[in-house]
């Protein structure tokens, strides 16, 4: 935590320093305001109920992002289904079932790192490769889904994980000695005291999928069509914004404001993340 | 605690799932060697010394130097982490040494919402804004190697500064406390003890940082331009790896598909590098090697 009070004296190289920090900080601040502003400010004027209940009209310059919000939605959905049970379980596993330094999982936290620094490009090459060549399902947005699902696995399974960890050791004991077995320990003790802290590792699973491009660009594709099903290529937000800024002359209008609705999707997801990570400790500093 | 039947068979189940997340590696790995197999056998040596970068789909009519587009990526790389890992560790430390609780507080806040924008909102910024900026004010075309390093340079931003600030953090306070107890001023106590002491961390947040920037694609495809040539200067217009995957992705056939997964796999290779690189400083440094990367 911040707020260590050192004492200020009064060297020049002291000062130099002190200002140069300062001037960091300013500076940080204001490429923010800049990026914030000027992406509110723009996408602000195109903004209105009818760009999000209609359909594109000239390759995005006019019309709205409906069929784009309903594909977004689908790819999110997709990635979510995937990714829970393999992600929970994973978790539990960790968490629960084996032993901190144990050779297996120490392998299987080893994969996590690495899965967690593989480029975005690549797991879209990858998807290219194995889902939408190797599986037959083309370019659709349950390529681009099941994709999504890979990438954000170890961002899951590591704020899954910590969840659990957080539980104090006295629920796990108390259990125990009522005899009940580990797996109904982990349902009917440990989940639920778990659930606040995994709703937030999901969440910032959703932050991570909602905001992803690269990985999306040959596996759902660029279709703007409204889906017809989970085998139709979908365009996903942060692809029309792509597409619009580079491929669409004229199109940064527009750009713009699909801009503005992606962040202030995330934001609002972020939000009820900061929410419920601070009820989760109120609660939990309250109860034990 | 014994396990019951019950729970030795949820265990079995447990471990598939485990071993289905770790197996995601080896996959991902699998396909992308793959792939790559039939451009390396059909132009192994050609691949750095073609003259140039001109792929077909069949071997004989392109030319498939990737050279330039490799230094492309670690120009983008290298200029991004000089400008990033200094800012970066500057805002780590007024977080936590200069600003007053309340302006940390919300500094935070603001640096975790810049890691939390998306890297096409970036990259459409640094389209809109910086390149017509700097082709303005400095030296067209704006499109520019350098606007790629600042984009880059302010995404990778929020990964170090966040991650050196655990380090920091992490530093014991005593130490910090009795050092100011001496009448050791903020400055030096935080040359002679604080960043020394943080060393791991801060190294640990750099290389992140680098491993961030090499795999950026959005941002970089949007603002650099993208010619594929041996930049002379910062302000001419570069190819990185990862965009050139994104350019020519969606309608490469045959020996050029597979040239291009030639350099998905050069990334992947690279971000294992970084992985071990970091699990290495970690290992030597446990004290405080590994700052904010595990959750």
């Amino acid at each position: 935590m911040s707020g260590l009070s050192l004492p200020t004296s009064s060297g020049t190289e002291e000062r130099l320093v002190t200002t140069s920090i300062w001037t960091i900080a300013l500076l940080v601040c204001g490429v923010f305001l800049w990026i914030v502003s000027d992406v509110v400010l723009n996408g602000l004027a195109g903004l209105s109920i009818s760009y999000l209940v209609e359909a594109p009209a000239q390759g995005g310059r006019a019309g709205g992002i409906l069929p784009i919000l309903v594909s977004t939605l689908s790819i999110l959905a997709v990635a979510l289904i995937a990714a829970i049970p393999l992600g929970l379980g994973t978790a539990i596993l960790l968490a629960e079932f084996t032993r901190r330094g144990g050779t297996f999982p120490t392998v299987v936290a080893r994969s996590l790192d690495v899965l967690a620094a593989v480029p975005s490009i690549v797991f879209g090459l990858f998807g290219n490769a194995f889902f939408c060549v190797w599986l037959g399902l083309g370019y659709s947005i349950l390529a681009g889904g099941l994709t999504l699902a890979c990438m954000v696995l170890p961002i899951l399974i590591r704020s899954l994980e910590a969840a659990f960890r957080a539980i104090p050791d006295e629920y796990r004991l108390a259990a125990a000695a009522l005899g009940m077995s580990r797996t109904r320990t982990t349902l009917s003790v440990l989940l639920p005291q778990a659930a606040p802290g995994l709703v937030v590792g999901l969440v910032l699973g959703v932050g991570r999928v909602l905001a992803e491009t690269a990985a999306l660009l040959f596996t759902s594709g660029y279709v703007d069509r409204m889906p017809e099903s989970w085998l139709d290529s979908g365009r996903s937000l942060s692809i029309h914004i792509f597409d619009l800024a580079m491929n669409v002359p004229g199109g940064e209008p527009n750009a713009y404001t699909s801009a503005l609705v992606l962040i202030v999707m995330l934001l609002l997801i972020n939000g009820a993340a900061a929410w419920g990570a601070d009820r989760w400790v109120r609660r939990a500093t309250g109860t034990s | 605690m014994s396990l019951s039947s019950v729970d030795g068979r949820v265990l079995w189940l447990l471990r598939l799932m485990g071993a289905a997340s770790c197996a995601l590696v080896v996959l991902i790995l699998f396909f992308l060697i793959s792939d790559s197999i039939p451009a390396l056998r059909e132009l192994g040596p050609r691949l750095v010394h073609d003259e140039s970068w001109h792929p077909r789909e069949l071997a004989a009519n392109g030319t498939y130097g990737m050279l330039p587009i490799v230094i492309g990526s670690l120009t983008v790389t290298l200029g991004a982490i000089a400008l990033a890992a200094p800012l970066g560790l500057g805002s780590a430390i007024f977080c936590q040494f200069y600003a007053p609780r309340p302006v940390a507080t919300v500094y935070r806040r603001l640096v975790e919402l810049l890691a939390g924008i998306p890297s096409v909102v970036y990259g459409f910024w640094g389209l809109a804004i910086l390149a017509p900026l700097i082709a303005e004010v400095l030296r067209p075309p704006g499109h520019s190697m350098f606007a790629g390093i600042l984009v880059v340079a302010v995404m990778i931003l929020p990964t170090i500064a966040l991650i050196s600030e655990s380090a920091l953090a992490a530093v014991p306070r005593a130490t910090v406390m009795g050092a100011a107890a001496l009448g050791m001023g903020r400055w030096s106590i935080l040359r002679s003890i604080v960043l020394p002491s943080a060393r791991g961390g801060i190294l640990t947040a750099t290389i992140l940082g680098v491993a961030r920037a090499v795999g950026e694609t959005m941002a970089v495809v949007m603002v650099c331009g993208n010619i594929v040539k041996v930049p002379g200067s910062v302000f001419d217009s570069v190819r990185t790896l990862t965009a050139n995957i994104a350019l020519e992705m969606g309608y490469s056939l045959g020996t050029h598909r597979s040239a291009l997964f030639v350099s998905g796999l050069l990334l992947l290779l690279t971000a294992i590098g970084l992985t071990l690189l970091v699990a290495w400083v970690e290992r030597r440094d446990p004290l405080n090697g590994g700052g904010g990367t595990r959750g």
